[in-house]
């Protein structure tokens, strides 16, 4: 039971006489004969769809699905306009490999080409390619595009979000190259630190805009200590932020790296994501993955192809900037879709409505004896003290489908989108309200 | 067509956010930005009919066969996105706790234990995003078991020249030098040159098994036994995992760790280029390092542990690919004990098939049994008459066929790799076989037709060589 097979089995037995074998095991008579496991796999028997699908669906609601979320730290419920979803749901979009042959590849090599545009326009950087696996690898990878042979350290704010700092960690270790931690000051990264840390060694300095905490740093100060130290910025944004906050085009940033998780893909327990890149024209061709280029065919048309690939893994084999060879295309997709459905307006109403009920919550909790930890401007995340433990606190909200923010060592940190309505907002004060002291 | 962006018009938008039912509030200017932020504006109406024309502009497997070299493009089975689908799933946050996630914990944890048996591995890592991100991680396993033995002269991957170009950029990125061994004209090892090529500074071996000429290393005890008696490792690249699902475990063959492309052995699917998945499996010896969280399957249900000191620590943020993960298990369920072996058969006798109708005019590498792919050669045919594996594949692509990979194995010139995949029916893969026929001989014929080819596209050969040299990357508005 359970395959996908098109050939009937009289059919398999004529094309074992047109390749002059009789039986399918005959077929891996070059393997030793001793390795073939034969008929001892142990998996479960094969099941028809239908059984298949009650299974899964059994094992989905084995899952609690949160009505209500505050809780942000890197994945974020924004609401995903129906077209989204249908949209990259098309057959081909799904089933379709990398633009290898740019003939019958247009349809996926604009789309990427659009992404392009619009990741550019949203970071005010010249040049993207067309995305990589995740934000947290983005940021690796781009700490590897600032490194030559003098310069191989990597600085990264602790202010940044834990998964990109211990894949950073990661990428840096496995390069035998230094990476440090530039410490946090009341929830910001410290740029007296980081200035004394900068020196001829370093390559790269990433800093999170809002960082892990939510808060806004003065990310175009700290550009200028970086450059002024002869090393590379690199600016990990959320980029439904960047529709409201200052760019890092506009902090003179040279890489500008981000998950574009917010940009209609579903939260889906951690992925798949999007990673996006972005850089200063001068390092185009520092650029890893994939990127997608306009030129034009013998009659004229306009065309796009895969471009500049003289930096990847299938020509520079061990010369190759990095082995990316993919791209997170469909995601890539998602976004694109999500941007040019939500438009310049949507996507600043998005973002403000995000930020807006993020202060109303924060006030709210202030209320309660729930106060910000942290001063200074933040976006739509920030932390609070919590006046009971946090598991006692949210074990309650739980059980009346609210998933609180998320306890840290120090406070709770918590997140509002627009897809959080004023009542639920008021009804959260409520029920912590109720969690007694 | 037009883009986006040349269709948006000022002042156009859909509605899709209700007004904002706070109070709003603004930031300091000095926070703001300040370039306009000048994203297409377009009608619902607009956006549905752009996507649409793109799809029509690109070739799919459900628009046709699609005998992708090394790709595994085999149909995608649709309940895998019901599954995928499915609320239970995509509106779990990574971050909700334990007891609240059993459901994907229990995916994780029945992918890692199906897998397992599969490839003959005993513990496995879903982070991974893609087949090079999977071969990465491996090779960091192999940097942290050997660092954590104190064996800091291993500073070595031996890689064959028939190799991916992944294999040894993946090496690099792990911090290791790069050694190339050339391979016979099978494209199989030459056990002598590995012989000569390990020593105590080898950290390991990267091998693909069926090799990249879709034959299967006969010698592989021989191989894994030498490497792993100078000290070093052996990596399975899965990129020809199909051949041999079911019937034939890495595991068994002496592999230390293996790496899956579950877009394209099971079938996630592809998706125009990812989300992927480089699921890693490893040898229990190995496991120590793998990358953290590790699910565990304890008396009071799931749980990610944390607790693995000599972890290399995370490749990537939360839980890899995690719907992508998803859907192989729900093909791997579909299939089950026998569907997975079957489907490896009937992929080694449907290359099989088409390789022998294929030879009656294209030149064949390797004649005998293939594994799940062959290659084919147009040296002789360039030479005499300037007609290229490129002409061929430019010809398919007027017969809604997808061409094979060109140009790879690079051991071979002028490669056209071939692999059918167990999900074609003999009806196209005769249609096939005539197309590709009847393709050649029109060339042999007519060699200045085919660098015509193609006619029928949505545009014809993109200049590439201007597209390098005058970079255009993103439309100016």
């Amino acid at each position: 039971m359970g395959n996908y097979l098109s050939s009937t089995a009289k059919q398999r037995q004529g094309m074992l006489s047109e390749i002059g074998l009789t039986s399918m095991d005959e077929l891996y008579a070059g393997a030793p004969a001793h390795l073939l496991i034969k008929d001892s796999l142990e998996l479960p028997d094969g099941k028809p769809e239908m059984a298949v699908r009650e299974e899964m669906q059994k094992r989905a609601d084995m899952n609690k699905i949160f009505p209500v979320i505050f809780r942000g730290a890197g994945a974020y419920r924004h609401y995903i306009p129906a077209i989204v979803d249908t949209v990259v749901s098309k057959e081909t979009f799904l089933t379709s490999y990398t633009p290898y042959q740019a003939e019958i590849a247009q349809g996926i090599l604009q789309s990427i080409f659009e992404y392009q545009t619009m990741i550019c326009e949203l970071t005010g950087m010249d040049v993207s390619n067309a995305s990589v696996y995740d934000g947290a690898t983005a940021a690796a990878e781009a700490a590897a595009m600032c490194r030559d042979r003098k310069r191989g350290k990597t600085l990264v704010s602790a202010a940044a979000h834990p998964d990109v700092i211990e894949t950073i960690r990661t990428y840096c270790w496995a390069m035998d190259c230094e990476m440090e931690l530039v410490p946090v000051k009341n929830g910001k990264t410290d740029l007296f630190a980081l200035n004394e840390m900068l020196d001829d060694k370093t390559a790269g300095v990433y800093l999170a805009q809002p960082n892990y905490f939510g808060l806004i740093e003065d990310a175009k100060k700290a550009g200028e200590i970086i450059h002024q130290k002869g090393a590379k910025f690199i600016m990990g944004v959320n980029p439904l932020a960047m529709a409201v906050l200052k760019t890092p085009g506009e902090c003179r940033a040279d890489i500008a790296v981000g998950e574009g998780q917010p940009l209609g893909m579903h939260l889906g327990f951690g992925g798949p994501y999007l990673g996006f890149m972005a850089t200063v024209g001068d390092m185009t061709r520092k650029l890893p993955g994939r990127i997608v280029g306009e030129t034009k065919d013998a009659a004229g048309n306009r065309a796009y192809v895969l471009t500049l690939q003289a930096r990847e893994q299938h020509i520079r084999r061990e010369k190759a900037s990095s082995n990316i060879c993919s791209n997170q295309a469909l995601c890539a997709m998602t976004a694109a879709v999500y941007m040019a459905v939500m438009g310049p307006e949507g996507m600043q109403e998005a973002a403000g409505q995000s930020m807006s009920k993020a202060h109303y919550l924060a006030a709210r909790l202030t209320e309660i004896g729930y106060t910000r930890i942290h001063e200074g401007e933040f976006f739509h995340e920030f932390v609070t003290s919590s006046r009971v433990p946090a598991g006692r606190l949210m074990k309650h909200l739980e059980m009346n489908g609210i998933l609180g923010g998320l306890p840290l060592e120090d406070g709770i940190l918590w997140c509002a989108t627009e897809m959080n309505r004023k009542e639920d907002i008021d009804r959260l004060i409520e029920l912590i309200r109720e969690v007694e002291i | 067509m037009q883009l986006l962006f040349e269709k948006s018009v000022k002042g156009r938008k859909s509605s899709i956010l209700p007004p904002c039912d706070v109070e709003q509030v603004t930031l300091p200017g000095s926070c703001l930005r300040e370039q306009e932020l000048r994203l297409p504006e377009l009608s619902e109406n607009d956006v549905s009919r752009h996507y649409s024309a793109l799809e029509r502009r690109t070739h799919g497997v459900n628009n046709g066969f699609y005998p992708l070299g090394s790709c595994t493009m085999k149909y995608n089975p649709r309940i895998n996105e019901a599954a995928a689908s499915m609320p239970g799933y995509t509106e779990i946050h990574p971050l909700q706790p334990e007891h609240t996630v059993q459901g994907c914990l229990e995916v994780l944890y029945l992918a890692e234990k199906y897998l397992g048996e599969i490839t003959g591995m005993d513990a496995m890592t879903f982070q991974p995003a893609a087949g090079a991100h999977g071969e990465l991680t491996c090779i960091m396993l192999f940097k942290r078991y050997h660092e954590a033995r104190g064996d800091q002269n291993r500073t070595k991957i031996i890689v064959p020249d028939s190799a991916h170009g992944t294999n040894p950029a993946t090496a690099v990125m792990a911090g290791f030098k790069v050694v190339n061994i050339t391979s016979g004209a099978d494209g199989c090892l030459d056990l002598d040159k590995l012989r000569a090529a390990v020593g105590e500074d080898t950290a390991g071996l990267m091998l693909t098994n069926p090799n990249t000429l879709g034959i299967f290393e006969k010698d592989i005890l021989e191989i894994t036994k030498i490497v792993h008696d100078a000290g070093g490792l052996v990596f399975y690249d899965g990129a020809n995992l199909n051949a041999i699902m079911g019937v034939i475990r890495p595991g068994d063959m002496g592999f230390d760790c293996v790496h899956l492309n579950l877009h394209k052995t099971f079938s996630t699917p592809h998706g125009g280029g990812g989300p992927g998945s480089g699921a890693v499996g490893c040898k229990s010896f190995l496991a120590p390092y793998l990358p953290k969280p590790q699910i565990v399957k304890t008396a009071e249900g799931y749980i990610e542990n944390y607790n693995y000191p000599e972890s290399i620590g995370k490749v990537k943020a939360f839980n890899g690919n995690f719907l992508v993960t998803l859907k192989a298990l729900t093909y791997i369920v579909s299939l089950g004990r026998k569907g997975i072996p079957a489907s490896a058969a009937n992929a080694v006798l449907n290359a099989n098939y088409l390789m022998k109708r294929l030879s009656s005019c294209y030149q064949v590498v390797n004649t005998g049994i293939c594994m799940h792919e062959f290659v084919l050669t147009m040296e002789q045919e360039a030479k005499e008459k300037h007609v290229t594996a490129n002409d061929i594949a430019k010809a398919l692509l007027d017969n809604n066929i997808h061409p094979p990979t060109v140009y790879f194995p690079l051991i071979v010139p002028e490669a056209l790799m071939v692999e059918p995949t167990e999900t074609e029916s003999k009806e196209t893969l005769d249609e096939a076989a005539d197309v590709f026929i009847s393709i050649y001989n029109q060339a042999m014929e007519n060699p200045e037709g085919i660098h015509k080819k193609p006619e029928k596209t949505a545009v014809g050969r993109p200049d590439e060589v201007a597209a390098a040299r005058n970079p255009v990357l993103r439309y100016q508005i």
